[in-house]
């Protein structure tokens, strides 16, 4: 082993023992029967606010979201604050619709969206199609997360070990999910929560008085990349870009498979409403986090040779790492580490559980065997989870990690066509369902074709009569979706009548 | 369960509140600029980061509103 620090792993080493004996321990936190599929896969619904602040926050805010955010500052300066207005959209998205899909789900037994699309709509196929839409949207995100550990990992200076600390690390979450369920990564995301907040806030008080102030960080920025470029005459260029991914990331977040599993675990609509308004603590943190992007530029970390390797190894996403391993005491370090490992096992576990309650409910239910004893529906989405995450470890050690990004980019856009079908369908039956589904079908190709066009980033330079509007590809094509279906609505009602038994929900289900 | 025939209602005006920050941070050209600056910062980060927390505020400002109009 080359350059290890010893302190810093001794101390990551430590949390990781503590929080996987918590995994275990979980199984028995507000115990339920596990072998129930509701119990293991949602948690029992028990989660009141504050569990379910932590879960979701937990959820959202992920060890990717902690490399990723500022490395694309540090390498692209303002557009990656794109993630702020993001989280400022997303809230009241969360607050007006899924207390809506909480008290249905609740009423009816629905543990994923597709329950849902399944009961509202009545077509098996729209609810397929979601929940192909949402297992493929999941698995790259999974694959993210490891690479989250692998740059910590590399970090810490542990090399010539090859794959082992990571798989090591996968043994451990997938042991725990498989014994635990969602207690695991709900016990576990108060540890993460609580060591990322203390190593932001630290971080974010510490290094600018170290770098001499935040002035002197931001004058060390080069001006292209402290503010967004302002577009030219016929383009609305990086403003575009810039509220097109906003806007359209808000719109799929809560349409993933791991947010809608935080989100129905909750134990009522008030907890979700009320976690609306207090998420946003983790927002505040994440826009900190963007801006340590800068504080790497300013402290220089890109030019010193300590870290070269690192840079090698990882490009940007090394930025945070020889942060702060250039700021912080060896011990402070291993518990910063520790806060982005433990922060990909968090939604790494949700992800691989939402994952397998979407095949358990949606396709081995629906298509393969339809009347499961509680335990065989249990024990399948046990064993699916765990063949999601090794799915996943397996593609990130033998495929380069690129392609896990581009995946990741086509999940967003795909994931948010699912946004008819279930964010509107908690309000209103008036859409047809398969006008729905070809709606589905072609926001799913148009978002494909969009994103290969832009070579594989996520922004599409739409033209029109003249001007071209950057946007986010999602966004387009979410619209496109919606158009579409409502068109075909009263043309496919026109050729049949619904039948009366379609929708088995009423409107008093989706009120507290 | 909650079986009150005086449940949630579908939609409230308080809703409207939340336009306030849609429209706040999804037009850059407002506040893509350097002056004034705060703490050193440019005005493009602290303004965004200042709307996270406005954000919120309005956020628990139509839970309040909406929870105690449900109540009656």
């Amino acid at each position: 082993m080359r350059d290890i620090n010893w302190v810093a792993t001794t101390v990551f080493v430590l949390l990781f023992a503590f929080i996987t004996w918590l995994g275990f321990a979980a199984a028995n936190w507000r115990k339920g029967d596990l072998d129930l599929l509701h119990e293991w896969g949602l948690g029992g619904r028990r989660f009141g606010t504050l569990i379910t602040w932590f879960l979701i926050g937990g959820d959202l805010y992920t060890a990717y979201t902690f490399i990723a955010v500022p490395a694309l500052a540090y390498g692209a300066g303002a557009i990656a604050f794109f993630a702020v207005p993001y989280t400022v959209v997303v809230y009241p998205i969360l607050f007006l619709v899924f207390p809506r899909l909480w008290y249905v789900c609740h009423k009816h037994g629905y543990i994923t969206a597709a329950d849902f699309v399944r009961g509202r709509f009545g077509n098996r196929w729209l609810a397929l199609a979601v929940t192909v839409t949402g297992i493929v949207a999941t698995m790259p995100y999974i694959a993210l997360q490891l690479v989250g550990i692998q740059v910590v990992i590399g970090a810490l200076g542990i090399s010539g070990a090859g794959d082992l600390p990571l798989i090591i690390a996968f043994i451990i979450l997938a042991a725990f999910t498989y014994s635990s369920g969602l207690r695991a990564p709900a016990s576990i995301a108060i540890v993460k929560d609580i060591l990322i907040y203390v190593t932001a806030f630290t971080a974010i008080i510490v290094i600018p008085i170290q770098l001499g102030g935040l002035a002197e960080i931001f004058k060390a920025v080069p001006p292209a990349k402290q503010l967004l470029a302002v577009p030219g005459a016929d383009t609305t260029g990086a403003y575009g870009a810039y509220a097109t991914l906003a806007l359209g990331s808000a719109l799929a977040l809560f349409l993933y498979p791991h947010s809608i599993t935080g989100v129905l675990s909750a134990n009522s609509g008030h907890a979700i409403r009320r976690n609306a308004a207090m998420l946003p603590a983790y927002s505040l943190m994440l826009g900190l986090l963007a801006l340590f992007g800068f504080f790497a530029i300013a402290a220089g970390v890109g030019d010193n040779p300590l870290y070269a390797a690192g840079f090698k190894d990882f490009g940007n996403n090394f930025a945070v790492p020889a942060l702060f391993l250039h700021s912080f005491p060896s011990w402070f370090v291993g518990i910063a580490f520790a806060a982005i490992g433990i922060g990909a096992l968090v939604p790494a576990a949700i992800m691989s559980i939402a994952a397998a309650n979407l095949y358990t409910r949606n396709i081995h239910r629906e298509f393969i065997n339809p009347n499961p004893t509680d335990k065989q529906e249990a024990q399948m989405a046990k064993w699916v989870s765990l063949i999601v995450k090794f799915g996943a470890l397996v593609f990130i050690i033998f495929v380069p990690t690129k392609f896990a990004i581009y995946l990741q980019l086509l999940g967003g856009i795909w994931i948010v066509q699912t946004l008819p079908a279930v964010m509107l369908g908690a309000y209103t039956r008036w859409f047809n369902d398969w006008a729905l589904l070809i709606g589905w079908a072609v926001g799913m190709i148009a978002g494909t074709a969009m994103a290969i066009a832009a070579n594989l980033t996520p922004t599409y330079p739409l033209a029109i009569a003249g001007f071209v509007l950057p946007g986010y590809s999602a966004l387009y094509t979410v619209i496109l979706n919606l158009v579409i279906a409502a068109v075909l609505t009263p043309i496919f009602d026109g050729l049949k009548e619904r039948s009366a038994s379609s929708d088995e929900t009423v409107a008093a289900d989706y009120l507290a | 369960m909650n079986d009150r025939p005086t449940a949630r209602r579908e939609w409230s005006w308080w809703y409207l509140l939340f336009i306030i920050q849609f429209v706040a941070v999804l037009w850059p050209p407002f506040y893509n600029r350097v002056e004034p600056t705060f703490a050193g910062m440019p005005f493009f980060y602290w303004y965004q980061l200042l709307w996270v927390i406005i954000g919120a505020i309005l956020t628990a400002i139509v839970y309040f509103a909406t929870e105690a109009q449900a109540r009656r």
